[in-house]
């Protein structure tokens, strides 16, 4: 490569300009090679100009190039004739490559003869002592551009015998540039541990580095995407001062996720529909709860109310309460700490926060799994209000980059008052829903003995949906359980929720 | 959540709305806590079920009127029908005032109902009412046939709780006698059928028509069956199946008579005020209704529809507080003013008590905090002054999720990728998949999953980390995976619990079985956990998941707390797998 190029430099300086097919002629070399060599001085700088024009001409076919290398098949026939004796046509027939058309084109061209009547079957003889092998000599011309010398006959032959064919070429007509030179000084790709030991860097040119390429990926780990949101809120309520509840507890009683709730024994949600129930372990001891006489308060107030309410008046089965499901909520969680709050001599105002699993036994669709992660916050002091519920949520979802507010009533069995949470969708144009949240009803925090005066309100989202918005996914199998696509995991951006 | 359809031209006119925007409606919708789900047309909505070309052939038969339906809160029975929807709306817009229902007695004396002793042993409990001189137009015969509906689907469990039956009183006699008889001697016509069949026959019947057969459960093992008949043994209705035929009511009804049979007499009650008073506004004494006399076997004789108010105290304080609001901003007139238009009518009995009356429409309201939520309602939610909490509190972390939040960083930083995956799966995935006998695993297994997928808790991360693999097994390898997360153990002890178990599990998968890699992780990972270098070492042990002299246990400080090793051929083929992987599994909840 190097002599090629130093090769070309110095017929340059002799003649000015010349063409690419020209320094292929003089050089001896294919027209690629000489095409690689200019590139690779055009990489030094203006050392030379070089104007490319496509041209059309002719290129050997594959069987072209064979015929070039090893000669034309009626000469390879010819070849194969033993001079004097002849041969068996069917033997040649079999042996010789291209017999079929050597023979006839040798045929033709009167070098040889067949002797139909020999014996043993038709025979071959030499009807010439040589031939000279016109073909492969215009392919050798053609290989080496040297067109000039074939005649028009020539060039139809060899088309019709699909031995050449019309090609496009770019032929680069070669000139000086500003800065030619005679020696290229050889550029480096790497800066080496050696350079900078010997110091032989500064008297180096360094290859000019390509920008627009990527760079080589980073050997990393990734976080799951639905973790690192996780994360994210988890660190909002840690700021806003929120303590995180022991919720790993996926299998909880009844009792704990609804009857504590005051949620009662016939509502929809505890129907076979809605709620995993277990056959192992299918019903669990609820021996702390009615040590105390929780368990028979919460009877009552079910069955005959109390508290200032006048209860659900039904026949409340503690058989019921002891059924084992897969949580439907982290309430059921939030309604444990509560009681454990109640159970401290003096009451002290706490704020409470979990995200966790929650699992539903309903219909599966894009949006919905039979489990996902729900967010709860809840602030338990004296005299809450509506207000500060409002209050409070508005100060999380500002955290959240979430401005737009309001609130609409709804029906929760377990809070009242009980509000949706809208915001405003700049993109959809409407107002869409993102949680829920109420006060929770003293039928449920008297029972556990918490004072009267203190009340409890709570907010929860779920956390896929943020998530789905946030990443720009509209399956959620695309983003939780094993049909994830990796590639996902790892090309998405850090979580900055209010950004 | 409930949806009812309502005309707009109706809500509009009895809103006294002409030009009412379906913005408007549904802003209204939203301050009284309802949400307009759609706005649509008879056209559109076959259109949508059956397609356009349907919509289209039925031509002049579908009306193009504008409907809304809208989304009631589950716990307002009152708002399942149009009636009972349009006038709380209009109470709420002060367009009305609150309606006065009374249960009358005729002077002729009551109707009455007998309950035999045997109806104990299958539904024990019925109520009954009469509607009189009462004018349906088609409007208001469907929405009483559709409120039945939903109440059926709603507060009375798909009829288990409560069946209703209505009929045409003018073709029966009283007295009436609700008892239990078997099956065979059960006869009658039922609607809409031209001949007679025995209880036994209409099981038979029933069980291929599709809006039935739901229901047919209730009874069908029962020795007996419920039927109420008339003094001369005409069949009423044989609940909660089926009405009989003779007594059906049509759109020249004037005389209804009312039964709903039970297993929960308070529902019943219930769902008996809902459905008078809804519908005594068509009657001729407007918000009136006739009573009837039950008598139960024990001799206890009690009179229905109970139509009772209730006469509740609040403390004015108590409803102030509640929504932030001083005793200048919130006067007890406004309190009662805002209140009545919720239908709570409430007088100030006092400088620091209002009575608030909780009339028969409201079984909703059990406690004075459902009064404050109606309060709030009738100012307006979005009025409310918020306010931040005076809550002080430092933030703090469960010990075990702040430990395993700095274990995913450190494990992703050694090159693994976390994978999320379900906590429940199959039996066979836990099992037969990891080699390993289902009967020797502590899982939690579910009593009704709707699907194979849902069979047990998982006991190990590794099927579901192994499935994300065999899904992510085009990409470049090796892959690299970890999670942490809980499985789940049903507890060793006799509290009939579970437990959950926080584990990390990791997976190398790639051309050779990278067993070196995976020891490696384990390292590091011993390595931040701070753990001395004699108190961590792997001892050779033999797991069926594991390939045979390529398993080690995990031992921390003398006991084991996972295991590393090759898995097992096999245990790839399970998954699908055709090149080697190695893994660990260890319990996290050890080094807190």
């Amino acid at each position: 490569m190097e002599d090629l190029r130093s090769n070309i430099l110095a017929y340059i300086d002799k003649h000015e300009t010349c063409s690419s097919t020209e320094l292929c002629k003089e050089m001896n070399v294919e027209h690629q090679k000489i095409v690689g060599a200019l590139n690779s001085i055009l990489a030094f700088g203006e050392i030379i100009s070089a104007q490319p024009e496509v041209t059309s001409r002719l290129e050997l076919t594959d069987e072209g190039r064979q015929v070039a290398d090893h000669g034309s098949h009626e000469a390879v026939l010819f070849a194969s004739v033993p001079a004097g004796d002849g041969a068996p046509q069917s033997e040649l027939m079999k042996s010789v490559p291209n017999a079929k058309i050597g023979f006839s084109k040798a045929l033709a061209n009167r070098w040889i003869r067949l002797d139909k009547s020999a014996q043993g079957g038709p025979r071959v003889y030499r009807q010439v002592e040589s031939v000279s092998d016109r073909i492969r000599h215009c392919l050798q011309m053609v290989a080496a551009l040297s067109l000039d010398s074939l005649t028009a006959e020539e060039r139809a032959e060899l088309k019709k015998r699909k031995l050449v064919q019309e090609g496009r070429v770019t032929v680069y007509r070669v000139a000086k540039g500003p800065a030619f030179t005679l020696t290229l000084a050889k550029e480096e790709t790497e800066l080496t541990a050696e350079m900078l030991a010997t110091g032989v860097w500064q008297t180096l040119t360094f290859k000019a580095y390509n920008f627009k390429a990527l760079g080589q990926q980073p050997d990393c780990g990734h976080l799951h995407p639905l973790l690192k949101v996780r994360a994210e809120f988890r660190q909002i309520f840690l700021e806003m001062g929120f303590q995180e509840m022991p919720t790993n507890r996926y299998v909880e009683s009844s009792f704990w996720n609804f009857d504590a709730l005051f949620q009662p024994q016939q509502h929809p949600a505890r129907d076979a529909h809605d709620t995993f129930f277990l056959t192992e372990p299918a019903a669990c001891r609820l021996d702390a709860e009615q040590a105390d006489g929780y368990l028979a308060r919460v009877k009552a107030v079910h069955s005959n109310g109390g508290y200032g309410s006048i209860g659900y008046n039904y026949d409340w089965k503690e058989s019921e309460a002891q059924k084992n499901i897969l949580r439907t909520h982290t309430t059921a969680v939030s309604a444990r700490m509560l009681y454990q709050l109640a159970q401290q001599p003096q009451f002290q105002p706490t704020k409470y926060f979990s995200i966790d699993r929650v699992f539903r036994n309903e219909s599966l669709d894009a949006t919905h799994l039979a489990e996902f992660h729900q967010i709860e916050g809840l602030v338990a002091d004296y005299n809450l209000n509506l207000c500060h519920l409002m209050g409070i949520i508005r100060e999380f979802f500002h955290k959240l980059g979430i401005r737009r507010l309001r609130f609409k009533p709804a029906y929760n069995p377990y809070t009242e008052p009980s509000m949706e949470i809208f915001s405003y969708h700049e993109g959809l144009g409407k107002w869409v829903e993102i949680g829920n949240s109420g006060v929770f009803r003293p039928e449920m925090l008297l029972p556990m003995g918490l004072p009267e005066s203190v009340s409890v309100i709570a907010w929860g989202l779920s956390l896929e949906r943020p998530t789905m918005i946030k990443y720009g996914i509209n399956n959620i199998r695309d983003l939780i359980g094993p049909k994830v696509d990796l590639k996902m995991v790892s090309v998405g951006p850090i979580c900055r929720l209010d950004k | 959540m409930p949806v009812v359809q309502i005309e707009k031209a109706a809500l509009c006119q009895c809103l006294n709305r002409k030009d009412f925007t379906d913005e408007e409606v549904d802003e209204l919708c939203f301050e009284f806590g309802l949400e307009l789900d759609e706005v649509t047309s008879e056209r559109e909505m076959l259109a949508k079920e059956q397609g356009d070309a349907k919509a289209a052939q039925m031509g002049d038969q579908l009306s193009d009127a504008v409907i809304y339906k809208i989304e009631v809160p589950a716990n307002r029975y009152d708002l399942l029908c149009v009636e009972g929807l349009s006038r709380a709306l209009m109470v709420f817009q002060s367009l009305a005032q609150p309606p006065l229902y009374k249960a009358v007695q005729p002077a002729a004396g009551m109707q009455q109902m007998r309950v035999a002793p045997s109806t104990a042993q299958i539904r024990p409990y019925v109520v009954c009412a009469m509607l009189r001189n009462l004018s349906f137009t088609p409007a208001s015969y469907k929405s009483f046939i559709d409120l039945q509906d939903k109440l059926h689907q709603t507060i009375c469990r798909q009829r288990s709780l409560v069946a209703i039956g209505t009929h045409d009183f003018d073709t029966l006699t009283g007295p009436f006698l609700y008892e239990a008889l078997p099956p065979s001697d059960i006869v009658f016509k039922p609607l809409n059928q031209t001949k007679e069949f025995s209880a036994v026959e209409l099981m038979q019947l029933y069980s291929g028509e599709s809006h039935l057969k739901a229901y047919l459960p209730i009874i069908r093992d029962s020795p007996v069956y419920p039927v109420i008949k008339d003094a001369n043994g005409v069949v009423l209705s044989m609940p909660p199946i089926i009405n009989g035929d003779h007594s059906k009511i049509t759109l020249n009804t004037k005389n209804v008579f009312i039964e709903a049979t039970a297993t929960d007499a308070h529902k019943a009650s219930v769902v008996l005020d809902t459905l008078v008073c809804a519908f005594s506004q068509y009657c001729s004494e407007q918000f009136t209704v006739q009573a009837v006399q039950v008598n139960y076997p024990d001799g206890r004789a009690s009179i229905y529809p109970s139509l009772a108010y209730r006469q509740v105290d609040i403390q004015v304080d108590y409803l102030r507080k509640g929504v932030g609001r001083s005793d200048s901003q919130l006067t007890i007139d406004e309190i009662c003013n805002r209140l009545t238009r919720m239908c709570l009518v409430a007088k100030a009995t006092s400088d620091a008590t209002v009575s608030v009356t909780v009339p028969p429409t409201r079984h909703d309201v059990l406690h004075p905090c459902d009064v404050l939520e109606d309060l709030a309602i009738a100012i307006g939610y979005n009025n409310l002054e918020m306010s931040l909490p005076p809550t002080l509190c430092t933030g703090k972390q469960q010990p075990l999720n702040s430990l395993t939040d700095k274990l995913r960083l450190e494990v992703a930083f050694a090159g693994f990728t976390e994978c999320l995956t379900f906590a429940l799966c199959s039996e066979k995935d836990i099992s037969e998949r990891l080699r390993l006998p289902l009967d020797s695993l502590p899982a939690v297994r579910i009593a009704n999953p709707k699907t194979l997928e849902f069979q047990v808790a998982r006991t190990s991360l590794l099927p579901g980390i192994l499935k994300t693999v065999h899904s992510n097994r085009s990409l470049p390898l090796p892959l690299k995976l970890f999670e942490i997360q809980d499985v789940v153990y049903k507890s060793t002890d006799s509290s009939g619990s579970a437990v959950n178990s926080r584990q990390l599990a990791a997976v190398y998968y790639g051309k050779s079985s990278g067993f070196e890699l995976i020891h490696g992780l384990m390292d590091r990972i011993m390595q931040v956990l701070g753990v001395p270098v004699d108190q961590y070492k792997l001892s050779a042990t033999e797991v069926a998941t594991y390939f045979t002299g390529r398993c080690a246990n995990v031992l921390y400080k003398g006991s084991p707390v996972g295991t590393i090793g090759v898995l097992h051929p096999e245990t790839l083929a399970q998954f699908d797998l055709t090149l080697p992987a190695s893994a660990f599994v260890f319990d996290v909840e050890k080094f807190l």
